[in-house]
């Protein structure tokens, strides 16, 4: 055996180049593409740029990584998005302060995406159908105040966030990475979360084994309600205003990230670094081809291949391993 | 006819099958005689599973030569060699759930015209097959619809729905009851009589001796032996089998069994549960392995999901003297039930998860530390010890489970529910799909359990094994108990005749 396979195999053998090889080699990719091109790119300006983008689909897909390894999908985080900013602009509106509003705001996620949860659980309706429906629901929901119309946001705190810096780092990017951590570690590190593993890998044998499969459901879609709650904040700061077609779409970035970071549809199996990997696939791609002016209907077309790209990537890498 | 019918149908001559280094077959001979039942016998790993899969064209030998009726055979895939008159039934269900019996046995050569298939003649060439297999099925049902027994006699009906020359059978029994393994041997007859070849596999010995004709033995990919049934023995194949001696199947007890005064940890009065189980008592008392025995639909695993949290029964469950109701798994186990059960890779494991994280999978709340958060370090270790304790054969405790062999899968199961040191283990079929090696372990575990006191009550379709190990049985007939025994010196008639609802 000649020493260069030998250092291959090793490469190989290291479970953290097995697990992100592939996607962490899409992203340089990308990069080093864009960069050619548009050397504005790697400029660390642009770098932050990436990352405000990013924010908004980072955090709503950290919930829906739960759901997607539960077995689940969740198509209404978009529409949440759209109501929280709403529920947001309304509470400021009747007089409430920033912290107040932050915890209504949260809560009108967590009741969404709890609904979603127990309809799918208590009613055994599959999840698709579920959300697909309350996505329509809710995004109806968001003009019921306006008559459609959107709604401006002037406290000074909530604006902040989408605007303000502290310690050089803007302050939505500090609160994706302390996002990050803080469920990185309840995924990795906590029973709820390798419960939601074996839930997600074997229901019936999680059932056997004494896990509350309905009630972890339930929790698990709570949780996307409130990141995409935390997604509709963030979103509706940058704008200044809350807006009914506000977060469009965002359900599939999000769930595109999921899958390119590694997640298994089928569930059980996946983990945060995966989606935030995936996340910034999709932010730079955008980033990308922003830059390069390249039209809209382009980018569509690019995106959609760049995924599936990736995607077909690493179930090779993984295929080659088993 | 007579002598032409005993010809060598199929041989196979110094096969071998290599994977890149590893060797999967060594060298096979085989000579199978047509209106012969041929059984091949070994352990999990021997080769076996390799061998069907060159006969039906799923792999092709690195070396070695195979004939079918003197001619040269080769399939390239398993409709080539059904074409050139091989079929096989496999031990893993390969049928849809949700489709009928008929659309089920008939797939992939529907009665069709322009492709589009004729409902009213697929039905009736169904029912022709199932009638003349004498199987007590309604082509029309959904097979989702079936119990697990049914479904296993679907397969076979599959199978043999065209006619073959060869027709290998890959542990056709291992999830039937008695009742209806009666009805494949039947089958076996009759196919048999028509002058067609059978290649039998199969972990039960007492059925081995009884339908085989001839019997090889392969061990670690080689041939070792080939006999006709009458000179040899169980004990014999076994040794061969394992290449030692096995003198005691079933390992003796370690202490005495505990006397009738002990108070029972788990006692069952008046249980029933609407078309499932009516009136059942019965209890277990620590130490004490207790058999619960009855034929598929006597309503035997109903009972023990019910002790597992499943259903609403009426009547009463005491553990240690104390009424408790129990509303789901999680309750049972807080209890201090544990449930091995039936299916492990439906309702055992999460295969794609390593052997640690299956076997941690209960325990998951007791070794972890403050708030929730779990402890990696104390996983690692509870694993480990398990699998050394357990004998479970794995590269690493990273492995994932589904790539064990079927008995190291087994013991991963038990071990996660010795992880929580339960006071009642509920053992469904705990030997199915399991090697004689394997099957031993799990059998000295199992006494090892009693002699600390755990109280066990288990479930097996194998008559000798719930006679080998329990201290009392319980037989269950068609939905009731029918009469609790103790298992000292019963024999197997006496309770197949409760069991049938014989005696009463």
């Amino acid at each position: 055996m000649t020493n260069s396979t030998e250092t291959k195999q090793a490469l190989l053998a290291s479970p953290l180049i097995r697990q992100y090889g592939g996607i962490v080699i899409s992203l340089i990719i990308l990069c080093l593409v864009f960069s050619s091109i548009s050397p504005r790119f790697l400029a660390f300006n642009n770098f932050m740029n990436i990352m405000q983008q990013v924010a908004v689909i980072a955090v709503a897909a950290y919930g829906m990584t739960y759901v997607i390894l539960l077995g689940d999908i969740d198509l209404s985080v978009g529409s949440i998005i759209a109501v929280a900013g709403m529920v947001a602009a309304q509470a400021f509106s009747m007089g409430f302060g920033f912290a107040p509003t932050v915890l209504i705001t949260l809560a009108a996620g967590a009741i969404m995406g709890g609904l979603n949860g127990v309809l799918s659980a208590k009613l055994m309706l599959p999840s698709f159908i579920v959300t697909v429906a309350t996505m329509g629901i809710y995004r109806g929901a968001v003009s019921l105040p306006t008559n459609g119309a959107p709604a401006s946001i002037e406290n000074e705190t909530w604006l902040a966030i989408g605007s303000e810096s502290w310690l050089g780092l803007p302050i939505i990017i500090w609160i994706v990475i302390a996002l990050f951590a803080i469920n990185h570690v309840v995924l990795s590190r906590t029973i709820f979360g390798r419960r939601a593993y074996l839930a997600g890998g074997n229901r019936e044998a999680a059932i056997y084994s004494g896990i509350r499969v309905d009630r972890l459901k339930i929790i698990i879609f709570m949780i996307s309600g409130i990141m995409a709650a935390i997604s509709g904040i963030l979103l509706s700061s940058r704008l200044s205003s809350a807006q009914t077609n506000a977060g469009m779409g965002y359900e599939l970035d999000a769930i595109a990230a999921v899958v390119l970071g590694g997640t298994s549809l089928a569930g059980g199996v996946g983990t945060m670094v995966g989606t935030i990997l995936g996340a910034l696939i999709i932010g730079v791609i955008n980033n990308g081809m922003n830059m390069l002016a390249v039209p809209y209907f382009y980018q569509l077309i690019f995106k959609g291949i760049v995924i599936l790209f990736a995607v077909w990537l690493d179930v090779r890498s993984k295929s080659m391993r088993a | 006819m007579t002598v032409s019918s005993n010809a060598p149908v199929l041989e196979i001559k110094d096969v071998a099958k290599t994977f890149g280094p590893v060797t999967a077959l060594k060298r096979m001979n085989l000579s199978v005689r047509s209106g012969r039942v041929h059984t091949l016998l070994g352990e999990n790993g021997a080769g076996k599973s390799t061998l069907m899969k060159i006969l039906v064209g799923l792999f092709q030998p690195t070396s070695g030569s195979i004939t079918l009726r003197g001619e040269p055979y080769a399939p390239r895939n398993p409709i080539e060699a059904k074409a050139l008159g091989l079929s096989i039934v496999f031990q893993e269900l390969s049928l849809c759930r949700n489709l009928s019996v008929a659309e089920n046995i008939l797939a992939t050569h529907e009665p069709n015209r322009f492709g589009f298939i004729n409902e009213r003649d697929l039905n009736a060439q169904a029912a022709q097959i199932v009638q003349d297999l004498g199987l007590p099925v309604n082509v029309r049902t959904k097979v989702g619809d079936l119990s697990i027994a049914q479904r296993q006699l679907v397969e076979i009906a599959k199978g043999l729905s065209r006619p073959a020359d060869v027709v290998i059978l890959d542990e056709p029994t291992s999830s039937l009851s008695d009742s209806e393994a009666e009805i494949l041997f039947t089958i076996i007859e009759r196919l048999k009589a028509k002058g067609t070849a059978i290649i039998y596999i199969s972990h039960r010995m007492e059925e081995i001796m009884r339908i085989s004709d001839d019997i090889t033995v392969i061990r670690d990919g080689s041939f070792v032996a080939t006999t006709e049934k009458q000179d040899t023995s169980i004990e014999g194949l076994i040794a061969l089998m394992v290449g030692r001696e096995m003198k005691d199947i079933y390992p003796p007890r370690l202490v005495e069994r505990p006397s009738s005064a002990v108070a029972p940890v788990l006692a069952v009065e008046n249980l029933s549960e609407e078309g499932r189980f009516e009136d059942v008592s019965l209890d277990v008392r620590p130490g004490e392995v207790v058999g619960l025995f009855g034929l598929i639909g006597s309503g035997r695993s109903d009972v023990m999901k019910a002790l597992f949290g499943f259903g609403q029964p009426a009547g009463t469950i005491r553990l240690n003297g104390n009424p408790v109701h129990l509303r789901s798994p999680a309750d049972a186990i807080r209890h201090g039930i544990a449930f091995v059960t039936e299916n492990r890779k439906e309702e055992g494991l999460v295969l794609q998860h390593s052997v640690e994280r299956n076997i941690n999978m209960v325990a998951l709340g007791q070794l972890a530390g403050q708030f929730g958060f779990t402890r990696p370090a104390r996983e690692r270790a509870a694993a480990k010890t398990e699998v050394l304790r357990l004998a479970i054969k794995t590269a690493s405790i990273e492995t994932p489970a589904g790539s064990l062999s079927g008995g190291n899968q087994q013991k991963i199961v038990i071990a996660k529910w010795l992880q929580t040191q339960p006071k009642i283990l509920i053992l469904d079929e705990p030997t199915r799909g399991v090697d004689v090696g394997a099957k031993f372990e799990i059998y000295r575990i199992i006494r090892e359990l009693a002699a600390a006191g755990t109280a066990i009550l288990m479930v097996s379709s194998e008559l000798p094994e719930v006679l080998g190990l329990s201290d009392r049985l319980v037989i269950m007939h068609s939905t009731r108990v029918a009469k609790v025994l103790d298992a000292q010196g019963v024999s197997p008639e006496t309770v197949m005749t409760y069991a049938a609802g014989i005696h009463q």
